[in-house]
This record gives C-alpha cells, sequence and structure tokens, in this order.
C-alpha cells in the first residue's frame, strides 16, 4: 500500500554466453566470485546482505569491472508478511 | 469417439501409414460436447510432455495476456534427444493430432501462424508432416496458416529459446533467460511453444474434454504418456502407457530386461536410478522419492553386465561434442569431464586424481545447477552416482582395485578461497580499484 520496501539481500548474476572467462570478477570482488580452472567465475549462489557494506561495494567494482559486461547485481526483496 | 479410460489414444493406428485426414476425422469423431477449450485443458491438469513438466495452461495462460499484434504457436518435434523417438512415432502414426492441437492452442491464445519444427535429419518425418500440412490447406484455407520448418538436428537445437532464435535468426543457438517464466519472441510476435506429444494430448483434450482426459493416469499426473523405451531391450520400441504404470510392467511390455542394473529416466539430461526401484511407479509424484522424473518418457535400461562409467562417459563425450561453445563452463568443462572419465574407464594409474577432479566439478556444478547452461542439467546429481565407496563398487565392478585410493579427499577451505591469487593481491586489486572508479 504504498510502502517502498527496501531489498534486503542480493546476488550477483553472471550472463554465462557474454563471459568470456576474463577473471576480473575474481579479483574485485573475492569474497563472492571463484573461478574454475579456466578462469570462468563461480559465483556465491545464495542470497548476500546488502548492508554487508564490503561485499556489495566489490559487487559493484566487479559489475562495472566486467569487459564483457557480464555481470549484473540483482536485488532480493523479502516477501511481504 | 475413443472410449474413456482406454488405449491407445495418441497412437491410433489400423495402418502402417500415418492415418489421411479424413480417416483422422473418422477414428477421432467429436461428440461436439466440448465449449469452452481453455476451461477444460486447465481442468484437464496436462503437463508438458517435453522434459520440464510445465503446466500447459498456465503457459497458455501467460500467452493469452501478452497484448501483441501477431501471436506464433511452435509445435516443437525437434527430438535432440538421441533415447526418444516418441515425437517421430507420434507424427509417422497421425499427424493431423498434433496439428489439431497446435490449431486450438492458436484459437486460445489468438494466433495466426502456426510453425512446425522437424530436424531436418529425419526425413521420414518431414514427409508425412507436410503431406498432413496440404492435406489441410486443400479442404480449407482457412484457420492459421501452418508451416513448417527443418532446423538443423543438434541436441541444443530443440531447446525453446535456441528454437525460437532459430526462427526469428536463422542461428540455433540458446539464449540467456535469467527471469522465468519469460516470453519468448519472434521479432515483435510473443511465441508459446510446445512439444508435438503436448499438442496431441490438447487436441484431444480440445474435442473430449477434461474429465475424459483424466480417466487414465493419477489425479497429481493425469493422462497418457508416450515412453521411449532403448538400452538392454530386444527392440527398441515406444509405447503409450497410462501415467503411474508401474516400470516393471513397462519393461515387461517392452521385453527388456526384468532385473537391470540402473535405469536413466528423462533421457540425457535426467537421473539414473536404481534397479532396485523397478517397482516404483512412472509418474512424477511417485519418481520425486528417488530425485527423479519422467522427463520427457525415455527409459534406458542398463544390465547386469553392463558398466555405469562406460555409459556415463559415453553420455559425457557425447554432449561435449554437441555443446553450442557458448559458455566456458560447458565449452571447455564438458570435454576435461569426458576426458577424466575416459581414465577412470580405462582404469589407468591417473585415475584416482581423475575422479578427485570428477567430484570436485561435480561440486562446483550442483552450485551451477540454476545457471540456464543447457547440457549441465543434472549433471551433479549423476556423479552422486558414485560418492560412496559400496555404489562405486558396484558401479566400478570391473576394477576393484580401484576403489581403495580413489576416494575424494576432502579440500581445505582455505586453498579453496584462495584459488586466484593470495589475498594479498586481491586487496592490492581492491585499492587500486577504488582510486580508479570512484
Amino acid at each position: 500500500m504504498g510502502v517502498k520496501r527496501r531489498p534486503s539481500t542480493f546476488v550477483l548474476k553472471v550472463n554465462p554466453i557474454l563471459c568470456d572467462g576474463f577473471g576480473h570478477c575474481a579479483e574485485l570482488a573475492p569474497e563472492l566470485v571463484n573461478v574454475d580452472e579456466w578462469g570462468y567465475p563461480i559465483i556465491r549462489q545464495e542470497p548476500t546482505k546488502i548492508n554487508n557494506a564490503g561485499a556489495y561495494e566489490s559487487a559493484k567494482y566487479a559489475v562495472r569491472g566486467c569487459p564483457r559486461q557480464a555481470l549484473q547485481i540483482e536485488k532480493i526483496t523479502d516477501a511481504q508478511p | 469417439m475413443i472410449a474413456p479410460s482406454s488405449l491407445p489414444r495418441l497412437i491410433h493406428q489400423t495402418t502402417r501409414r500415418p492415418l489421411t485426414l479424413v480417416e483422422h476425422e473418422q477414428a477421432f469423431s467429436s461428440s461436439g460436447e466440448v465449449v469452452d477449450a481453455l476451461k477444460e485443458l486447465e481442468a484437464s491438469g496436462l503437463m508438458g510432455r517435453g522434459g520440464a513438466g510445465f503446466p500447459t495452461h498456465r503457459k497458455v495462460e501467460l500467452l493469452r495476456s501478452q497484448r501483441s499484434r501477431t501471436k506464433y504457436v511452435v509445435v516443437n518435434a525437434m527430438e535432440g534427444e538421441p533415447a526418444s523417438h516418441k515425437d517421430r512415432s507420434l507424427i509417422a502414426a497421425n499427424p493431423h493430432l498434433v496439428l489439431d492441437g497446435a490449431e486450438a492452442l492458436a484459437a486460445m491464445i489468438g494466433a495466426k501462424h502456426i510453425a512446425v519444427c522437424v530436424a531436418r535429419e529425419f526425413s521420414t518425418t518431414i514427409n508425412h508432416m507436410e503431406r498432413a500440412i496440404h492435406e489441410r490447406q486443400r479442404r480449407s484455407q482457412r484457420g492459421p496458416l501452418i508451416e513448417l520448418h527443418t532446423p538443423p538436428g543438434r541436441y541444443v537445437a530443440g531447446e525453446e529459446s535456441a528454437l525460437v532464435h532459430w526462427l526469428d535468426d536463422n542461428q540455433c543457438l540458446p539464449q540467456y533467460r535469467p527471469n522465468r517464466p519469460n516470453v519468448l519472441r519472434i521479432g515483435q510476435g510473443v511465441v508459446l511453444l510446445d512439444n508435438a506429444e503436448t499438442c496431441a494430448n490438447v487436441g484431444l483434450i480440445a474435442r473430449y474434454g477434461a474429465e475424459w482426459f483424466r480417466s487414465l493416469g493419477t489425479p497429481l499426473h493425469p493422462g497418457s504418456l508416450l515412453v521411449s523405451v532403448t538400452g538392454a531391450v530386444s527392440h527398441p520400441t515406444v509405447m503409450e502407457v497410462a501415467a503411474g504404470t508401474p516400470i516393471r510392467q513397462i519393461l515387461e511390455a517392452a521385453q527388456a530386461d526384468r532385473d537391470p542394473q540402473a535405469l536413466l529416466l528423462g533421457g540425457y539430461s535426467g537421473e539414473w536410478i536404481s534397479g532396485r526401484n523397478i517397482d516404483l511407479s512412472f509418474d512424477n509424484a511417485a519418481l520425486k522419492t528417488v530425485n527423479a522424473s519422467v522427463g520427457a518418457g525415455i527409459i534406458f535400461v542398463l544390465p547386469k553386465s553392463g558398466c555405469g562409467i562406460g555409459e556415463i562417459y559415453n553420455i559425457v563425450r557425447w554432449m561435449a561434442n554437441e555443446s553450442a561453445r557458448q559458455c566456458g563452463p560447458c565449452a571447455f568443462g564438458l570435454p576435461s569431464m569426458a576426458d577424466d572419465l575416459g581414465l577412470l574407464l580405462a582404469g589407468s594409474k591417473d585415475a584416482g586424481a581423475a575422479l578427485r577432479r570428477l567430484n570436485e566439478q561435480a561440486t562446483q556444478i550442483e552450485a551451477l545447477v540454476t545457471t540456464p547452461t543447457v547440457s549441465f542439467d543434472s549433471f551433479a546429481r549423476r556423479f552422486g552416482f558414485l560418492k560412496t565407496t559400496s555404489e562405486l563398487t558396484r558401479v566400478v565392478g570391473h576394477a576393484p582395485a580401484l576403489v581403495d585410493h580413489a576416494l575424494p579427499r576432502s579440500r581445505d577451505s582455505n586453498e579453496e578461497m584462495n584459488l586466484y591469487g593470495s589475498k594479498a593481491t586481491s586487496f592490492h586489486v581492491r585499492a587500486q580499484g577504488q582510486s580508479h572508479f570512484v
């Protein structure tokens, strides 16, 4: 009813078709991204708290630093109580 | 009119050629009771027969609510699964039933175009379909325009976004669709895509209604299913069974091995179940207890004398060759997994390392299962097969010496976090990044 709810968590998502395995995301957001042996990202699947400022900042760096622009942050708002 | 709880429904054939339009109309004469086909479709609880099992009426409703000038119905008879023969058998028996269903779907959503997609390798099926479409157009020029399309028959070409991409842009490549359900588009027009068997069922529901449809099968999984049985059988067969028939009964009817080692359900992207679970009934609700599903109605029978790893190796190698080479994990990961499985199969001295790598990759893939890379569906669960010692002994029956040193070692968690450079370098890069970006 007109109340804007703030998202509480986020997930970093990769478009695997665009991704070419540059590995910048793993450098910029090491707490969220791992790389496999070919340099493609393995991203934490469970949602991270948005007030975890360090993780959120580095996720933003990863999104901006991706040479293929394959990353995006998906914010998740809790369901209405 | 076909009597309510009687089989066969779909493959209703008296001759060795597909039914002509006149024969089809005699065999499936309508009593004209159905007034609102959409309501009947919702009441029938029909689930898609292409593998995912999504409720068809929800898909139709989503497309119905789209405000688009042009709408399309696409019939998917690509059948990229090498173990599946059901769509080809269905079209060889009665192509008009599929077209009936496509026309009913087109009427529900208001589409003026129907595209039937058959892989260009299946020339007989293409002939049957061409003939059926021609017969209909000679009968009447009214109704939606039906076209036949023949994309190349690769595994990924049958995936819905790849198929629509082909119709749109002549490229058989799957698309990235993070938010589901999402509406596929050809140009500006929206697309309702359904499997050929689903269309045939819709055709029957539009004639006889939901009550008739639900007279076979279980309440949770109504209707009949086309099952392709391959592997340890005397002849690979396609049968029509009611959902909820025990698997043992299906195997007996197909003259398959009654005491199999394992069964692969749902095709190459499906699940292995143990041969001990043969008494389960063949419907999604019962198979959920063993984490399997009906999928596209495929049963691959692995005999006691067969080698599980050998079969998995064949599947993975085949998948690696069918990759669309779009996503890294599929283009590089699958060939490497196939190589590792080859080492395991040969029982070479590197087999232990290969199994450890496979287990690591399987855990990584488990985390990636939600990504839309087609070939990776349920790979991890397939390797769940290898996780305990007893299972491993059973599978690697011919190389028992392997088992002792082949078990996976638990990994150091620190090592996992610092796969890519040490922590110090990461901080360094971040500091640079901050000054650069802010």
